[in-house]
């Protein structure tokens, strides 16, 4: 833009206006981003002033530990499994929400509440539900699934998990469904529908893939949230029974925080980027190669 | 035909009522047994409250420290939202009207830089910011706010900027309005909704963040609603009446304002996807 003259000139406002940002974004996110690869090849214990050098060490401890790879798997498995049941409610959700449905907007209003409450609370209140309604209905009506708490069963804890989430997620990606929705012309269901395609065919045919941006958002949203999910992992199972529950953040918070191994947590958690990185960019590039124009 | 489809919209709005009940039932429960004696709980989770037992809303209260953890919470949210806004607009209308490679780069960088998962950071940034003696302080806690909520802002108003008209700020500049004073009163107010969504996405992951909170606040005072919840369900797990009254008081809030606020928190998260 012109206007400003002289290289000082330019230098303060270039400060003034991006200044605070990148200074921010620098000191919290870069600089200890980069500190915490140098971390990986150090063994810190969180007290001691000074470190030393391990080399690759941590790393070797990472592939050996067995622990960080179970809850990883477990991880992946979570992961697959709310990505896949939250996508597919969200978008049944939002279809049914975008046909005119008498109140729609309540409905709307009612399945993104969830995701006003933050994990922690959301764990609790799940926490009792399953220790105490569903255990009491389970008895009353012996309904034989229920009469004992699921949060004590090592196979069933992973699928409260599953549901609290599905539960959280659906309303906040059904949102974004259905602005994608209300973004497919209207010209073109019409041209569709003269056309004689019914309504399935007008779903699968144009609606999903002219959606593809909408889709790829929220499996993006999904897939960062599924990875890092340590809140309700927290408050729900505090991973649970016998560590059956133990999703790779709360691995890696323990082995760091509580195990005083900070070194080994540090190249864990740059193993889960690494790896998250991956999926993530995998997923955006090849939802960006389905993408088609309106 | 049309009796047909009568019947199928009666049809999918009974089973969208249904669901509706499901998804708001564990709200429900909480209510309910937020009022009740401790017995009457665990004899009866369903039952309607026979009495309204006030007493337990009082001790969470008291115990959890609310007004404080509260206060902590709006200071902490306010300002970093305030200052995610302010900074995210500035920086990113610097970028657009000065779009020079390095400046291209620094956005790329920033966006590229939403990949890296909290958990990478966290164990580095409690190292550097306790050598530093700058941990349990709210200042602290709301600079890592700006920190960490500076790319999605910067890449929301980035994509909107870009569709404004530049002439009008230059005929701003022509008739000598400084560069600073031009963002602030032509520039930022067309840029009210797009701050409007941006902010409400902040509010929502600062109101309820736990983890970053719970590393940087060690000292009771500092708690935020969500680590007085945590620490009070720690203390007393044997008594459910206050156990879900103080998670009703820290829903609350919330679910006041998106009570008078619903249309607009909807519309945000939509747009805020959008881009």
């Amino acid at each position: 833009m012109t206007g400003e003259k002289g290289f000082w000139n330019r230098l303060r406002l270039r400060l003034l206006f991006t200044g605070p940002t990148l200074f921010a974004f620098l000191t919290v996110m870069i600089i200890p981003f980069i500190y915490g690869i140098y971390l990986t090849f150090t063994s810190w214990d969180g007290i001691s002033v000074g470190h030393t050098l391990v080399g690759f060490r941590n790393y070797g401890s990472v592939f050996a530990d067995s622990e960080f790879w179970s809850s990883f798997g477990l991880t992946l498995k979570y992961v697959l499994f709310t990505v896949v049941l939250t996508n597919v409610l969200a978008f049944m959700l939002a279809y049914a929400l975008t046909k005119r449905v008498k109140g729609q907007n309540v409905f709307r209003a009612g399945f993104f509440m969830p995701n006003l409450v933050g994990g922690i609370v959301l764990g609790f209140i799940w926490q009792f539900i399953f220790n105490n309604v569903l255990v009491y209905l389970g008895q009353k009506a012996s309904i034989g699934i229920f009469s004992a708490s699921w949060l004590a069963e090592p196979g069933k804890a992973f699928w409260t998990l599953v549901i609290v989430t599905v539960w959280q997620y659906a309303g906040y990606m059904m949102v974004i469904y259905v602005a994608g929705l209300t973004g497919v012309p209207a010209d073109i269901q019409e041209a569709a529908s003269i056309d004689g395609a019914n309504s399935w065919q007008k779903l699968t045919r144009m609606t999903i893939p002219m959606m593809v941006p909408s889709f790829i958002v929220c499996l993006f949203l999904s897939l960062q949230r599924g990875f890092m999910v340590y809140d309700l992992n927290l408050t729900l199972t505090k991973g649970g029974p016998f560590g059956s529950t133990q999703l790779v953040s709360m691995h890696v918070y323990q082995k760091a925080f509580l195990s005083r191994d900070y070194g080994v947590g540090q190249a864990e958690a740059f193993v889960l980027f690494l790896l998250v990185a991956v999926i993530t960019l995998l997923q955006v590039y090849f939802s960006k190669k389905m993408e088609v124009e309106a | 035909m049309r009796v047909q489809r009568q019947l199928g919209s009666a049809a999918k709005f009974v089973v969208l009522a249904i669901l509706l009940v499901l998804f708001l039932v564990p709200f429900l429960l909480l209510m309910l047994n937020s009022l009740k004696e401790n017995a009457m709980i665990t004899s009866n989770p369903l039952a309607l409250p026979t009495s309204f037992k006030f007493a337990n809303y009082s001790y969470a209260f008291k115990q959890m420290n609310y007004v404080d953890a509260f206060t902590n919470t709006i200071i902490i949210t306010a300002f970093s939202v305030i200052l995610i806004g302010i900074c995210g607009a500035m920086t990113a209308h610097y970028f657009v009207r000065n779009p020079s490679r390095l400046n291209q780069n620094t956005f790329l960088f920033m966006v590229a830089s939403m990949i890296i998962p909290f958990q990478a950071i966290m164990i580095p940034l409690v190292k550097i910011y306790g050598s530093l003696d700058m941990l349990n302080s709210k200042s602290s806690l709301i600079f890592m706010y700006l920190g960490f909520g500076s790319s999605l802002a910067v890449f929301i108003y980035h994509g909107f900027i870009k569709s404004i008209p530049k002439e009008l700020e230059e005929a701003a500049m022509i008739d000598g309005c400084s560069r600073i004073r031009m963002f602030f009163q032509i520039v930022f107010p067309v840029l009210v909704p797009t701050t409007v969504t941006i902010g409400i996405l902040n509010v929502l992951w600062i109101w309820n963040d736990f983890l970053l909170p719970s590393l940087v606040l060690v000292e009771a005072e500092q708690r935020t609603l969500p680590l007085s919840t945590y620490s009070f369900y720690g203390t007393y797990t044997v008594d459910y009446g206050p156990l879900m009254a103080s998670l009703m008081l820290t829903i609350l809030p919330v679910v006041i304002v998106y009570l008078f606020a619903q249309k607009y928190i909807i519309q945000g998260v939509m747009q805020g996807s959008v881009k």
